[in-house]
C-alpha cells in the first residue's frame, strides 16, 4: 500500500479511481498521563504522553483507512489529508481521509 | 496564623514560576541546540511545499511521512502572556513555543523517511490541546507536519 498527500503516486500510472475512504478515531488521554502532562507543564517542553497518544491515534486512524481502501481493492492512497477535532475536552478525534486508486 | 497562609498562597505560585524561569530556559536551550544539530544532517534533502517536480530523474519511490510533537511552555512565560493579554500586542514568550514545534515536527517527519532524497507538498497543522481539569492546558500546541517523501532513480 502506497500512501502519498500529492494528487499522483509519482513514477506510477493510475488505472482506475475508486473514490474516497477514511479512517478516524476518537482518544481519551488516561489520568496518569494527564497527571504527568500538568507537571511538565511547569517548566515547559514537550509533553511525551500526549506526543504517543496523538501519534497511536493518528496510526490507528490511518490504517484504518488503509483498511477500507484494501477493501475496494485498491493498492495506492493519494491526496491524504489528516485533521485533528476536539470532540470534548480531554478527548480528541484524528481523521485521515484520501483517494483509493489502483496503479499498475 | 494568617500570614503563613498569606506566604503559602503567595509562594507557591511564585516559585513555580521562578522554577519555570530557570528551568524552562535551560530546557529551551537544549532543544534549540538540538534541533539545529539534527537539521544540519538533513541540509541535502529539501522540503518544499509545493507538489515540485523538477527531478533530475525518473522517480523511484513516493511514500508518506508523518511526523509530530506536542510542546507546551513553562510557567513563567505563561505568567508573562498573562500580562501581555491585557495591554495587547504581539505575545513574544509564545512565538518561540510555535517555532520550536513546528521544527520539530519538521525534523521527526524528515527522520520518518530518513532515505529521501526529496519532501514535497508539505503541511503543517496545529492544533491546540485542552486539558481536562481545565485551562492548564493553556499554551499548549501539538504541530503535524506531513510530506511526501521521493526517491530518485539514480541507477543508469
Amino acid at each position: 500500500m502506497i500512501l502519498t498527500n500529492i494528487d499522483s503516486v509519482p513514477g506510477r500510472q493510475i488505472t482506475q479511481h475508486f473514490g474516497l475512504v477514511q479512517g478516524s478515531t476518537i482518544r481519551a488521554k488516561h489520568f496518569g498521563r494527564d497527571f504527568a502532562a500538568g507537571l511538565k507543564n511547569i517548566v515547559g517542553g514537550e509533553l511525551k504522553g500526549y506526543t504517543e497518544l496523538l501519534q497511536e491515534s493518528r496510526a490507528e486512524a490511518t490504517s484504518r483507512m488503509v483498511a477500507q481502501a484494501l477493501e475496494l481493492g485498491a493498492n495506492a492512497v493519494v491526496n491524504v489529508r489528516f485533521t485533528t477535532s476536539s470532540v470534548a475536552q480531554g478527548a480528541s478525534e484524528i481523521l485521515a481521509y484520501g483517494t483509493a486508486v489502483l496503479i499498475e | 496564623m494568617d500570614s503563613i497562609e498569606l506566604w503559602i498562597s503567595i509562594g507557591i505560585p511564585v516559585l513555580l514560576i521562578v522554577i519555570g524561569r530557570l528551568v524552562g530556559a535551560t530546557l529551551e536551550r537544549r532543544h534549540y541546540e538540538d534541533i539545529i544539530e539534527r537539521e544540519a544532517r538533513f541540509r541535502t534533502q529539501p522540503t518544499f511545499s509545493n507538489k515540485l517536480l523538477h527531478a533530475p530523474g525518473p522517480i523511484r519511490s513516493a511514500s508518506l511521512a508523518v511526523g509530530s510533537v506536542v510542546i507546551s511552555v513553562d510557567h513563567f512565560k505563561r505568567f508573562l502572556s498573562g500580562f501581555r493579554m491585557f495591554f495587547g500586542g504581539e505575545v513574544r514568550s509564545y512565538s518561540s513555543l510555535i517555532e520550536r514545534a513546528r521544527r520539530e515536527a519538521l525534523l521527526r517527519m524528515k527522520e520518518s523517511q530518513p532515505d529521501a532524497d526529496a519532501y514535497i507538498n508539505t503541511r503543517l497543522e496545529t492544533s491546540t490541546i485542552a486539558s481536562s481539569t481545565g485551562n492548564e492546558g493553556m499554551g499548549t500546541v501539538e504541530v503535524l507536519a506531513y510530506a511526501t517523501a521521493v526517491q530518485y532513480d539514480r541507477a543508469p
